[in-house]
């Protein structure tokens, strides 16, 4: 009982809603970073996906990627990206949390969005070529908004990995919600560390609804028709 | 709805010599049409990569312009391929190929597409998109500014049969039948003058497959295409083709004439066994009644006497005569009918089946065997034109 009057006394707390130290300011950099990572991950992942789903080749690099994904745990390339930013000279805190965010992102975006492109129906490519499309138009107009609600399916999975693992950036003197609960960690503050757990749990849940939300939108009213079940092969959780 | 004569159209010589063109044109030497023949299929053949033998070994076959030719044959044995060579989708290993008298790959693959409509059995409708923007893909790609593919998909829709308002509805909510009307009209868009059609019949129940087949012949009456349509099922080849090519494992061309001709005179044993041992009563589906002779029939005026009522089915051995005024039928009657009468009644029993001259003589023996009997009465509008008997029919098989 008084620990959770504790943690409403936290969040009640104005010294913990300014300055840097304060919510909202870990709430952005957090958000922030994990922006960064998507958006890079999302290019660097899904674009040489689609162009290897197209051409149905590549299979063994999608099967290897979600393979990789499953079995190295989230600390562990937090831990792999240390070194290397160090060495690449980028130092501690941002840039090695995002070089280990964007490791962690790219497989199951590149895997799905692989198979999605690729299972497209073939009979629908056949009818689309026959007809006189281009590849660069099929690619463009059938295969990408026919996997549509799968990468975007993927994305949000990766986005919700992402924001869970961002937390561990604290480790490496990154800002972000992890702060909170390495900082507290460290003092025995049973409090902020249960504080900023639920602030990281909160935000994945936002992140998860939002880009639910954002798939019901673009997703073509003729597909939301045919669909079965959610076919995102998701990453285990680590 | 023109439902087609059972009796193959007239068609063109299937190799045209430029000597022979010239000479069908009256010798004007106008050369202005390149010949009679759509597609040119010469020395063609096709092997896969890593396979040993050919899928389709030197093949030649030219397509006669506005007809339908029909590919059959068993499965694997290159319809499928010898197809897809036409608009390219497989490159030929060896062999032209001319599509209205050019080369096929004097074109892009993509541009040469555009002008050739592809119906498959997959039907492959894009799902993400309206029936009417299926339908208006190759217009799209083609340039049509946005009224003129409005226009022309609202045509379309009505021209292959489906409602006007399903022109926002998108594939998932249309049935079987109803998507390969649509993927009809979508390669009809651009109004190619030919048409490659690889069974596009074959995944509907065989209710919908003889209607869409009727209305495959209505259409084509209309348009007058170029149409290479695949299947193997011998029926539907007999059913729509102008002319029918039999291909037998690997290519190669068994026996390529009208459905009457193939019937008639099977090139060889493959061809014979694959008509199947019903090749005769097949054929009889395509000889109108309008080419055998009739017999006037057992036939009676109204106010003849019963003594000559009773001659008459004597001597065509029926239990049932037909009271005929003129040339006006008034029905047929029994023996018992005339039970205490002493002349044939102005009346009598309708015909069940109503017989013309455009009807096969496979309609005529299913009219005489349904009505357990041995002779059918034949019609022109209301006129009485005599009896075709099954006699007459059988002959007619076993030529
Ligand atoms: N892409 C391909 N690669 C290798 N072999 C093929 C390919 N397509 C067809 N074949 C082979 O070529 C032969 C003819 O196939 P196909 O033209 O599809 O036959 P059909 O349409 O008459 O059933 C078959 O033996 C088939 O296995
Ligand atoms: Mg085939």
């Amino acid at each position: 009982m008084s620990f959770l009057a504790d943690v409403l006394a936290w969040f009640a707390d104005p010294v913990n809603w300014s300055g840097s130290g304060g919510i909202p300011n870990r709430v952005f950099e957090h958000v922030q970073l994990s922006t960064f990572a998507m958006m890079i991950a999302a290019l660097l992942g899904i674009i040489p996906a689609v162009i290897l789903g197209h051409a149905r080749r590549g299979g063994v690099l999608a099967v290897a990627a979600v393979n990789i994904a499953r079995a190295v745990p989230s600390f562990a390339i937090i831990a792999l990206a240390l070194p290397v930013s160090i060495a690449l000279g980028l130092g501690l805190g941002f840039w090695p949390t995002l070089l280990a965010l964007v490791a962690l992102a790219i497989p199951p975006m590149f895997t799905n969005a692989y198979t999605a492109v690729r299972d497209v129906d073939p009979g629908v490519v056949e009818a689309a070529r026959g007809m006189g499309m281009t590849p660069a138009g099929i690619l463009a107009k059938v295969e990408v908004p026919m996997a549509l609600p799968i990468i975007l399916a993927a994305v949000r999975v990766s986005a919700v990995q992402v924001v869970a693992t961002a937390t561990l950036g604290a480790i490496v003197a990154w800002g972000g919600l992890g702060r909170y609960v390495i900082d507290g960690f460290a003092t025995r503050n049973n409090v902020e560390v249960f504080a900023g757990g639920l602030l990281v749990a909160l935000l994945a849940v936002a992140t998860e609804v939002g880009f639910g939300v954002l798939e019901r939108l673009v997703e073509p009213r003729g597909l939301r028709m045919l669909r079965g079940q959610e076919q995102v092969v998701r990453p285990a959780p680590t | 709805m023109g439902s087609r004569p059972p009796y193959p159209r007239s068609f063109a010589p299937a190799v045209l010599s430029p000597l022979q063109s010239l000479r069908s044109l009256g010798g004007t030497g106008r050369l202005a049409r390149v010949s009679d023949v759509m597609i040119s299929l010469r020395h063609v053949s096709k092997t896969f990569p890593g396979g040993t033998a050919p899928a389709v070994g030197d093949l030649s076959l030219d397509v006669p312009r506005g007809e339908i030719v029909v590919l059959v044959g068993p499965s694997g044995c290159g319809k499928t391929t010898t197809l897809k060579m036409i608009n390219r989708l497989i490159e030929p290993t060896s062999g032209e190929i001319y599509v209205d008298g050019e080369l096929a790959t004097s074109v892009e693959a993509h541009l040469l597409r555009r002008k050739i409509g592809y119906v498959i059995q997959q039907i492959g409708l894009f799902p993400h998109r309206t029936i009417a923007e299926n339908i208006a893909t190759v217009p799209t790609l083609v340039g049509w500014d946005e009224q003129r593919i409005a226009e022309r998909v609202t045509e379309l829709i009505e021209l292959v049969g489906l409602e006007p308002e399903m022109a926002d509805r998108y594939p998932a909510e249309l049935s079987g039948g109803q998507q390969q009307r649509v993927g009809v009209a979508r390669a009809l868009a651009a109004d190619p003058p030919v048409l490659l059609m690889d069974e596009p019949f074959g995944a509907v129940d065989p209710i919908v497959r003889s209607k869409l087949q009727e209305e495959l012949l209505a259409l084509q009456d209309r348009l007058r295409k170029t149409i290479v349509f695949v299947t193997h099922d011998i029926d539907e080849a007999i059913r729509l083709g102008n002319r029918v090519a039999i291909l037998n494992v690997g290519g190669v061309l068994e026996q390529y004439a009208s459905p009457a001709e193939i019937l008639a005179e099977p090139a060889n044993d493959f061809v014979a066994e694959f008509l199947g041992s019903d090749r005769g009563l097949k054929r009889l589906s395509l000889i109108p009644i309008s080419t055998v002779d009739l017999d006037p029939g057992p036939v009676v005026a109204p106010g003849g006497t019963v003594e000559e009522a009773r001659r008459v089915m004597e001597r065509y051995g029926t239990d049932w005569f037909a009271v005929v005024d003129g040339d006006r039928m008034l029905g047929w009657l029994t023996e018992d009918d005339l039970r205490g009468a002493a002349t044939v009644p102005r009346s009598g029993r309708r015909f069940r089946a109503w017989l013309t001259r455009s009807s096969s003589l496979r309609e005529a023996l299913d009219a005489i065997v349904s009505g357990r009997t041995t002779m059918a009465a034949v019609f022109d509008g209301d006129r009485y034109l005599g009896m075709i008997d099954v006699d007459t029919i059988s002959r007619e098989i076993v030529r």
